[in-house]
């Protein structure tokens, strides 16, 4: 059984959730990975959201430059699918696994509030059980979630198709041409700053939403079957 | 200036048979301040019903402890932060949400929602103030924003009041809720030579004399006395703290608020009936060359004191400088019950814990205020409105009523995964518990009503507590209350809060709702006067199916039914004080015989499943819940008021009237539901059904009075209070 591990940074506060709802709904082996402790036993690794070390200095920096990170880096080299969500794409970016950058929301405000996003990228192992262009549910949550990336790189990245989400009809923060999700040339690390382990049990959903975010964690999953 | 008041130095000099020194002074003046010792009100707060099946920890703790079911407790606990956020309305709002949250944290319990309840003067009418107090409302909601979002507890509901005797000040009041096994709560015991931890936060200058000026009129921007927050650290303390409760290493602990180190050290000494000898010197500071007076009453955040189990000690150290929090042996616990600060071996203050933490209590005069019967005396009824259209529109965007949606989308109210319902879409919050459970809480409050019958008013507020929680399916457990007066020297003022008291005592007696907790926030003065009174409640109740929790919503073609009488009780509306500026007038009152048989009523038939979505009656009138089902369901409606339970003299009334026991819901089983009501003898009316398409049409006398397209309603609801902010500042 794949066995998926969770970096815990000081600040991180959607460990628990994405522990929560791995372990007692998907009824995988999901463990926390302390950020000061050693690991080589993992399938696969997500970095949840949070505000690691307070977001100080910029949202993921400090985090990024930790030597957990390292270790993760080499685990990107080496196909380990990484899945970084919200403050773990922050860290993904900062660390330079994924290309661009996460500035303020356009609104200069936090936002926390459900949306639709379309897949855009079937191809990799955390939208593998999407089927192209198929919309789904999903809340956002943060202050600093603004994709930007030079002209060249988008060139580049939409070329190599590394734009896995799109937010649909409603872009909340300013993305560039509303980025929700993108991921590293080889597919294996992917950044997203919507949350799907708030969209995974059934009793959270608000009406007129649907489920379908936890196809992320499926996704996941599946890639190991 | 002198540290204590005559009365007070004389009470301490006879208590000690000495006279007490300047640090023993200023450790009193810190205690029994206002705020730590409730001098005022301690006499009075006794009265309320504070027993119940449920409860474990009543008032008078950090925080009240809730018996839920198959092992686990619920607890909570209310706060203020007015004082500081009236000067530093980021910080002041900030430190109030770590606060309430050490509070919960105190009870060795992980917290797991937040809730807040903000008054502000009128943010959209051109005044003196408009301005000012938009600033202070972006401050408050930034400065919660930033602190609960960072430590990741959701903010999941709050209540919201804008009223021109808050101008130039604000009340912000901040709820949290926490949830853990009952074996797992801290049981607060110590034997001598227990040693004394203080944890977290270095001590500095910031948060001098906070609860001394949070015991006082507001007569100058004191900002040093505002706390610095750091959330961050609070998130590490917290983990910490619960990660050494896991490992069974903490005997007691308790948070640091107002009065620092002098309250927490006082309090804890008294209620575990030991003595405690603390070094000074071992305190770690923020700054070098602080006194000793300033240590001992500094409110730097993010502190907490412990008594760990000696063989744990090491264990404790470890887990702290895991999460690199810093820690410092500060002294041990003796038998002698005398709190004794020492500094490298000299005495510097020595007093009992007791007579420290049981300040003399007062008497307070009260009368009942000239100004309501004056008000009451000149009352004249303002002309009829016919322009039914325009009132309505004006009312959709009153601050107090619209879509608070630009304040809840800056709380993170997803965190922690057990927000069932978001922000706005019902009556009551829901967050799911571990065991198919949920919880239910909701904050109430009406300053309005409160000014012109404090009795009423708070009856009111409770009353419009239970209909919330009645509308999702709850159970109500408990109450917490936050009574925020102005001056207490004031007869006058004196009085409502007595009045408010014998409300909630009344009420909750009745109704059988224990009181598990609250909290007194006095001197509330304004650069224009006091504040008007300001109680707030929060019911905190538990659903026991999901199936239960029903929404403001209609379902198309559906009935629409009324329940409960609508009357010309127009004092203190809405519609009277914002749309017609005008104040005076009957109070809506509560009968408690009617709440009872009406809201058990609904309830059934929420349990019978026959109904579909179920709305209450409260500010804005019945035209409002109305409306608010339309703009949540996104369907239209045609409903004739003519049947509708009343004995209304006008047709504006009866649309805005704030009568109580009143709900909106619809159903698909005319029939059962008829015969129920009827069985029951509740008042009630079919007033219209819901559409399939997105028209609303209320028609009066065989005439529509008001018909229009969903459209507009939608828009001016959900946007008027954003427009507010996006455009200004």
């Amino acid at each position: 059984m794949v066995r998926i591990g969770i970096t815990v940074f000081p600040g991180s506060n959607c460990d628990r959730d994405v522990h929560h709802i791995l372990n007692n709904i998907l009824h995988v082996d999901a463990r926390y990975i302390w950020y000061k402790s050693s690991f080589d036993d993992f399938d696969c690794i997500i970095i949840p959201g949070g505000f690691t070390y307070g977001d100080r200095l910029r949202a993921g920096a400090i985090a990024a430059h930790s030597t957990i990170m390292s270790r993760i880096m080499e685990l990107a080299d080496d196909n380990v699918p990484i899945l970084g969500i919200c403050n773990g794409f922050q860290i993904l970016v900062e660390s330079g696994l994924l290309p661009g950058a996460l500035i303020v929301n356009e609104s200069l405000n936090f936002i926390c509030k459900w949306m639709n996003v379309v897949v855009t990228n079937t191809d990799t192992p955390f939208t593998n059980l999407y089927d192209k262009n198929q919309k789904f549910s999903i809340p956002i949550a943060h202050g600093e979630g603004r994709f930007m990336i030079d002209d060249k790189s988008y060139n580049k990245i939409k070329k190599n198709n590394q734009v896995t989400l799109e937010y649909w009809k409603y872009n909340p923060n300013g993305s560039l041409n509303s980025i929700a999700a993108i991921c590293n040339e080889k597919g294996n690390v992917m950044g997203m700053m919507p949350h799907p382990e708030r969209g995974s049990d059934k009793d959270l959903i608000p009406v007129g939403y649907d489920q379908n975010s936890v196809l992320v964690f499926k996704s996941m999953i599946h890639y190991f079957k | 200036m002198d540290i204590l008041n005559i009365e007070e130095y004389s009470y301490l000099k006879k208590k000690l048979r000495r006279e007490p020194n300047d640090l023993e002074q200023f450790i009193i003046s810190a205690e029994w301040s206002e705020h730590c010792s409730y001098k005022s009100s301690k006499k009075h707060l006794k009265l309320l019903p504070m027993k119940g099946d449920h409860v474990l920890v009543g008032p008078g703790y950090d925080a009240g402890i809730i018996d839920v079911g198959n092992g686990y407790v619920v607890t909570i606990h209310i706060e203020s932060h007015n004082h500081p956020s009236a000067v530093e309305p980021y910080g002041g709002a900030a430190t109030g949400v770590g606060g309430v949250l050490r509070d919960i944290l105190s009870m060795g319990s992980r917290p797991i929602a937040l809730y807040n309840a903000l008054r502000f003067g009128q943010v959209d009418k051109k005044s003196t103030f408009d301005s000012k107090n938009r600033w202070l409302l972006k401050n408050v909601v930034k400065g919660i924003a930033d602190y609960s979002n960072c430590i990741g507890i959701p903010t999941v509901g709050g209540e919201i009041e804008f009223d021109k005797s808050f101008d130039n000040y604000c009340l912000v009041d901040v709820a949290a809720i926490g949830y853990a096994k009952l074996d797992n709560l801290v049981m607060n015991t110590a034997i001598k030579g227990d040693a004394l931890i203080l944890g977290g936060n270095a001590t500095g200058v910031d948060g001098i004399h906070g609860a001394s000026f949070a015991s006082k009129n507001l007569d100058e921007e004191n900002r040093s006395a505002v706390q610095i927050p750091d959330p961050f650290l609070e998130k590490m303390l917290m983990e910490a703290t619960l990660e050494a409760l896991e490992n069974d290493c903490i005997k007691a602990m308790k948070d640091l608020g107002g009065g620092g180190l002098s309250c927490c050290l006082s309090e804890t000494a008294d209620s575990l009936k030991k003595g405690f000898l603390v070094d000074l010197s071992t305190i770690p500071l923020k700054q070098k060359n602080m006194t000793d007076e300033q240590i001992m009453i500094s409110e730097s955040q993010e502190r907490m004191l412990y008594i760990v189990y000696e063989k744990k000690k090491l264990e404790f150290f470890k887990i702290f400088d895991k999460f690199n929090v810093n820690y410092s042996e500060i002294g041990y616990v003796t038998n002698d019950l005398n709190l004794s600060v020492i500094r490298e071996g000299s005495t510097l203050a020595c007093m009992p814990a007791n007579i420290i933490a049981h300040a003399p209590l007062l008497d307070r005069k009260f009368k009942q205020p000239s100004h309501l019967k004056s008000i009451l005396k000149s009352f004249k009824d303002p002309e009829p409105q016919i322009h039914i259209k325009k009132m309505v529109f004006k009312m959709l965007s009153n601050p107090s009523i619209s879509s608070r949606k630009w304040i809840f989308e800056q709380f993170d109210h997803e965190v922690g995964i057990r927000t069932v319902s978001k922000p706005g879409a019902s009556d009551s919050s829901v967050i799911k518990l571990d065991d198919d459970k949920f919880l239910s809480f909701k904050l109430d409050g009406n300053s309005k009503h409160c000014y012109l019958d404090p009795y009423q008013g708070i009856m009111g507020c409770l009353a419009e507590s239970l209909r919330n929680l009645t509308c999702v399916g709850a159970n109500p457990l408990g109450i917490v209350d936050h009574l925020q007066f102005g001056n207490p020297e004031n007869e006058e003022i004196f009085w409502t809060f007595l009045q408010t008291i014998k409300g909630i005592r009344d009420y909750c007696t009745f109704m059988n709702i224990p009181v598990v907790g609250g909290k007194v926030s006095l001197y509330n003065e304004t650069s224009s006067g006091p504040i008007k009174p300001s109680p707030v409640i929060g019911m905190l109740g538990l659903i026991d199916s999901k199936n239960k929790i029903k929404y403001p919503k209609y379902v198309s073609n559906q009935s629409i039914f009324i329940v409960g009488t609508t009357k010309d009780e127009m004092g203190g509306s809405e519609y009277f004080e914002y749309c017609l500026d005008v104040v005076g007038g009957i109070v809506p009152r509560v009968d408690l015989e009617e709440q009872r048989n009406i809201t058990e009523a609904v309830k059934k038939l929420i349990d019978g499943d026959l109904i579909t979505g179920v709305h209450d009656c409260s500010k804005g009138g019945v035209i409002i819940s109305i409306l608010e089902m339309a703009i949540h369901s996104n369907l239209g409606f045609s409903v004739s008021v003519d049947k509708m339970p009343n004995n209304c003299s006008r047709i504006d009334y009866m649309l805005f009237s704030e009568s109580h026991n009143r709900f909106i819901f619809s159903t698909d089983n005319d029939e059962k539901v008829i015969k129920y009501l009827k069985k029951r003898k509740i008042p009630y009316a079919k007033i219209g059904s819901s559409s399939s398409d997105r028209t609303c049409i209320i028609d009066h006398k065989g005439k529509a009075i008001f018909k229009c397209s969903l459209g507009s309603i939608s828009q001016t609801y959900q946007n008027s209070f954003s427009n507010l902010f996006v455009k200004s500042i």
